[in-house]
């Protein structure tokens, strides 16, 4: 292991996109996720990676296109404004099975919104990132060294599973500095050895490779998605994530991604130490969402709370993850404004004290 | 005497162009360059949303299809990757000049060491003949019913004047392909574009005035006249720039 | 307990310099470390704030919004934080930029004349650190040895032979 440094959210992800052998990154300036290309452009030129800053967010997510469909490790960052118009490529990448990785450093919407924290993108990134029946990998990690160590893990399960994977994380965990610790390790480019479907160009030894996602036969088209979806099955049995704490005897569960379940665990942690038998579910992957982690999380609950940047969207899918179980009870701020430990523990209360 | 037969580039399957569109006789003469220049094996195409959608199959060497107007960006990307292969897009008029104006220019701008066909016949093919923006003034199409009425719905854009005027720009050249003699002249356009790729020197385009019998409401006959006698005086023909950006 | 800390100025007086030194106090005494900037248009001019947190405990939220210290360099950001620490928190004000003073109690209030120091004593544009040495002189935040490390960490190579004069600059504020 390496010296722990102090690293900012945004260039922590660019270092750990390097050390996972990302080879190119298309980027297009957007507060508050600019950092990650200010970091990659010092950076790509000096370990034989690229560096490019495309003329607009729809165009970067098209250079990943091309890239990724040619075998290579590629990225694309940017923040929910550009993440909109990213979505059109992200649906022709889900479609033609191309691995890539996508960051959303998220600020407060709708239109331009403001460019302080936000979680107001849940919906778009795990239900509709694009048109068509698909699916993409999302990973809400909730510390600049979980950011570093997901890097690796998306790449990887992109490859595996060859589909578009995402990093959701926000202006405060792209902003802020933390400790962070890299692993020694050689950095090394990808190439498409191992993609025998990638256009790469066929060097007259094979049959020639086509990256496509248009299927005009309805028939020929539905067996293609279920294919993906069959995938999207293995993915769900094996990828899910959730990090769960003091959960065994909790009567109040508290549901929280990202930095907001940094707030929300300093909630349940005054919680306990007030007497209220507290726990906490942090959904590490958003898609697939942790069911089974969550139901089991719940079994001695008598109440759920979700606690969002937004006005309550994740909450819809521990809802549904719980079918009725369990009264589910919703905090939010949206906006860009940032729910404090205090309010959250007031909730807790609020909802322990009906007893 | 040379026999005439297919290009090994070129797939052997029968497109689903219209009769008398000049799609064919383009690819053909992309496949034969790739074969003259021995690069099959290092080529890759990237096609448009438009007729020529399903042009991956159509090639022998290995294709992307990308998103309608797209292209420039996702060769961007392949060619970024692998500085080493020949890249080249196919993109019609609708796709190049109005969805696409953003990826083209830049990528021109940038001199992205990509070859560019760009294929200009005044109209949308693929969704049934409306206004490009290469459509003649006073020109009928389904979306201008009455005429192009240049008032209303603004001018021609002429494609490779417009990117001549980019540094990154080392070919731009306006070609057609009605007859022996022009047919030769775009092979010719075709073949230095990729050698301009091939001396990494920079972005080159092709455009080609091209036909649609079918949304023109012409014989095919008809059609190339069409181009000789009312294109080719709106788009003139000829080199626009030539010269090694690099 | 976590200290949290908040740093509040003009752009280009270090107030995120200032943050990283603190943050790397933390680091390098095994524990906790966040370090937030605010960021966005008010970084092309004018205010500029950063927030520091140093705890045993991971750290929920790093943003501070009631800090137990405060470090303010110029009169807005007096005039908007004085209030917001907690009572029994501490505040260190740059005298020669900010003329207020605080009637309040609850806190310990030190004004130190840090930007007039630091230009008397040719340590132009260090103000910053002089008031970081007055910190560690009323706090026992860190060592002069962490102090030390983290300037060397901090300061890039190029400019390495700045370090002595900060840590001139830190003894002076310490004398303060």
């Amino acid at each position: 292991m390496a010296e722990k440094t102090l690293m900012k959210g945004n260039e922590a992800l660019a270092e750990a996109a390097i050390r996972a052998g990302c080879k190119c990154f298309f980027g297009y300036p957007i507060t508050p996720q600019t950092e990650i290309s200010a970091y990659l452009s010092k950076r790509m030129p000096k370990v034989g990676g690229v560096f490019l800053q495309a003329e607009s967010e729809v165009a970067a997510i098209n250079m990943v296109y091309g890239c990724a469909g040619s075998g290579i490790r590629c990225m694309t960052s940017s923040s929910s404004p550009g993440i909109s118009l990213k979505t059109e490529g992200i649906s022709y990448i889900a479609g033609a099975d191309l691995p890539c990785v996508i960051i959303n450093v998220q600020r407060g919407g709708p239109g331009l919104g403001g460019i302080q924290p936000s979680q107001a993108d849940y919906w778009q990134v795990t239900h509709a990132l694009g048109h068509g029946d698909f699916h993409a990998l999302v990973f809400a990690p909730a510390s600049v060294q979980e950011m570093v160590n997901t890097v690796t893990k998306a790449f990887d399960l992109a490859d595996q599973f060859r589909m578009p994977a995402v990093i959701l994380a926000d202006g405060l965990l792209g902003q802020m500095m933390e400790p962070v610790q890299f692993e020694e390790c050689e950095i090394k480019m990808s190439d498409a050895s191992k993609k025998p479907w990638a256009a790469c160009g066929h060097k007259n030894e094979r049959k020639h490779n086509i990256i496509n996602s248009l299927y005009l036969k309805p028939e020929q088209l539905e067996d293609t998605i279920k294919e993906r979806f069959e995938r999207y099955e293995k993915v769900k049995a094996n990828h899910t994530e959730a990090v769960c704490d003091y959960c065994e005897d909790a009567e109040i569960v508290v549901v929280a991604y990202g930095s907001t379940a940094r707030l929300a665990k300093s909630a349940v942690d005054a919680a306990r130490k007030e007497g209220i038998k507290a726990g906490i579910v942090r959904p590490v992957t958003l898609w697939p969402f942790p069911v089974n982690e969550l139901n089991e999380a719940c079994r001695n609950a008598k109440k759920v709370l979700t606690v969002e940047m937004s006005m309550g969207q994740m909450v819809d899918d521990v809802k549904l993850a719980l079918n009725c179980s369990k009264p589910v009870e919703f905090l939010g701020r949206t906006g860009g404004v940032i729910p404090k430990p205090a309010e959250i523990l007031a909730k807790i209360k609020e909802m322990g004290g009906n007893d | 005497m040379p026999e005439f037969k297919r290009p090994h580039a070129l797939a052997d399957i029968t497109t689903h162009y219209c009769p008398g569109c000049t799609h064919g006789i383009v690819h053909r003469l992309v496949a034969e360059v790739i074969d003259e220049m021995g690069i099959e094996g290092d080529a890759i195409g990237v096609c448009p949303v438009g007729c020529s959608v399903m042009a991956y199959d159509y090639f022998n060497c290995d294709m992307l299809e990308a998103s309608h107007g797209r292209a420039p960006a996702v060769a961007t990307g392949v060619k970024r990757a692998n500085p080493d292969k020949f890249v080249f897009t196919y993109q019609g008029d609708g796709d190049l000049a109005a969805i696409g104006t953003a990826e083209i220019v830049h990528a021109a701008t940038r001199g992205e060491n990509i070859t560019v066909i760009f294929i200009n016949n005044t109209t949308y093919g693929m969704t049934g003949g409306q206004m490009a923006p290469t459509t003649l003034p006073g020109q009928v199409t389904q979306t201008t019913p009455y005429g192009r009425d240049t008032s209303v719905e603004g001018f021609p854009v002429r494609v490779c004047e417009m990117l001549s005027q980019l540094s990154g720009v080392a070919l731009a050249e306006r070609v057609t392909v009605i007859d022996p003699k022009n047919v030769n002249i775009a092979k010719k356009a075709i073949r230095k574009g990729f050698e301009f790729q091939k001396n990494k020197q920079g972005f080159s385009i092709i455009e080609v005035l091209s036909t649609c019998p079918t949304n023109w409401g012409k014989t095919p006959v008809e059609a190339l006249d069409r181009v000789r006698n009312e294109m080719i005086p709106y788009y003139p023909l000829g080199v626009y720039k030539e010269g090694a950006v690099r | 307990m976590t200290n949290e800390i908040l740093l509040a100025g003009f752009g280009g007086q270090g107030i995120l310099f200032m943050g990283k030194m603190l943050a790397y106090f933390g680091l390098y005494e095994d524990k906790q470390v966040s370090w937030l900037p605010s960021y966005g248009p008010e970084m092309r001019g004018g205010t500029c704030n950063c927030s520091v947190c140093i705890s045993d405990d991971p750290i929920g939220s790093p943003l501070v919004d009631e800090p137990n210290t405060l470090i303010v360099m110029n009169t807005p950001s007096y005039d908007k934080f004085i209030n917001t620490v907690v009572p029994g928190g501490i505040a260190l004000i740059d005298s020669t930029l900010v003329d207020g003073k605080c009637d309040r109690t609850d806190i310990n209030v030190f004004y130190v004349p840090a930007t007039a120091l630091a230009n008397e004593n040719n340590m132009k544009g260090m103000a910053n650190i002089i008031l970081l040495g007055k910190l560690l002189k009323e706090t026992n935040i860190t060592s002069m040895e962490t102090v030390r490390k983290a300037m060397e960490k901090v300061i890039p190579p190029k400019k390495a032979h700045l370090i002595e004069t900060n840590i001139k600059a830190i003894e002076l504020g310490m004398a303060q």
